[in-house]
Formats: C-alpha cells, structure tokens, sequence
C-alpha cells in the first residue's frame, strides 16, 4: 500500500461514504442536513487534493526553476 | 524508472473515478485531479535527472544561462498548463481549459521574446 495508491483510495473513500450517506440521509427526510453533509465532505477532500498540488507547485517551481 | 509501477497507478485511478462518477461526479473529479498530481510528481523526480546533464552540457559549450534557464521554465509552463487545461476537459469545462492555454501561451510568449529579440539583434549587426 503505497502512500500514492492510498491517498487515490482514501478520497474514494469519502466520496463514496458521502454519497451513500447523502441518499440515506435523504430517505430519512433529513434532506438539508444531507447537504451540509455532502458539503464538508467535498471541502475536507478538496483540502487534501490541495495539499498534493502544492507539493506539484513546489516541485515544478523547483525543477524548472519558475521563480 | 518504474515505468510499470505509473501505469498500474493511473489505471487504478481511472477505474476507481468511473467507478465513483454515477454515485459523486464532484468526487470522481477529485480523483482524477489527485491521481494526475501523483503522476506528475512522480515523473518530476525523474526530471531533473534528465534536466542536470543538459545543463551541464550548457556549461561545457559556455552558452548563454539566460537561453537555457528560459527554455526550462517554457517547458515547465507548457507542463502545468496541459495538466491543468486537460483536467478541466475532463469536468467538461471546455471554456475554462481554452482560458488557461491562451494564460499558458501568453506567458510562453513572453518567454520567448527576448531570445527573439536577441537573434534579430545578431542577424541585424551581419548585414552590412
């Protein structure tokens, strides 16, 4: 389990736990909640996708010497 | 080199974004965005072992820094921008991927001019 194979399945992970949750939640009336729900999940991914293209920043910024 | 380890990585990625694209288009996007970074890191730490001999050789025949250090920043420029303008195709934002390579072509431009410049220069002072 490398560390790059894991990130790719720990997102997929959450996407899938949101999106099943978000239909559950759904069924159960709770239809607003579900959107909230359904809106952190998205950020906290967006937020870990983030971090890898700062890293790619960092390192284009590095090898192609992009001031 | 693991050229076979790449592979396998980005075609896992794209199973898993079909896989994820009925049930969470937003997330499958994700995926295929944290996928292409991982490659493209991957690929980077084998770049500058291609990068370092050239330069090299740009020492031995005392080139000119400048020309090198631009043409590596053009290829750097052309590198993200594809990586970007294409992600955006894939989330159908055709619009969107066109704006980012006109910024990535513009900024090339403007790389390029002063070695243009310079060579105008260089053919002017031939002519009698």
């Amino acid at each position: 389990m490398t560390p790059e194979i894991r990130a790719v399945l720990q997102i997929a992970g959450i996407g899938f736990l949101v999106a099943f949750l978000h239909t559950a939640l759904r069924q159960s009336g709770k239809e607003e909640f579900a959107q909230w729900m359904t809106l952190v999940g998205f950020v906290t991914v967006f937020m870990i996708v983030l971090s890898y293209v700062d890293r790619l920043y960092g390192e284009i910024q590095r090898v192609f010497l992009i001031q | 080199m693991h050229i076979l380890q790449m592979v396998g990585f980005g075609l896992v990625a794209t199973v898993i974004a079909t896989v994820l694209r009925p049930h969470a288009p937003q997330f499958a996007i994700m995926v295929t965005m944290v996928a292409g970074t991982i490659l493209l890191l991957m690929v980077m730490s084998y770049m500058s072992k291609v990068i370092s001999p050239l330069q090299d050789l740009a020492n031995t025949a005392q080139l000119n820094q400048g020309f090198i250090s631009t043409v590596l920043k053009i290829i750097g420029i052309a590198y993200i921008v594809e990586f970007a303008a294409q992600l955006a195709r894939d989330a159908q934002e055709g619009a969107l991927a066109t704006k980012i390579e006109l910024a990535g072509k513009v900024g090339i431009v403007i790389l390029a001019l002063p070695i243009v410049m310079s060579v105008m220069n260089a053919i002017l002072h031939l002519l009698p």
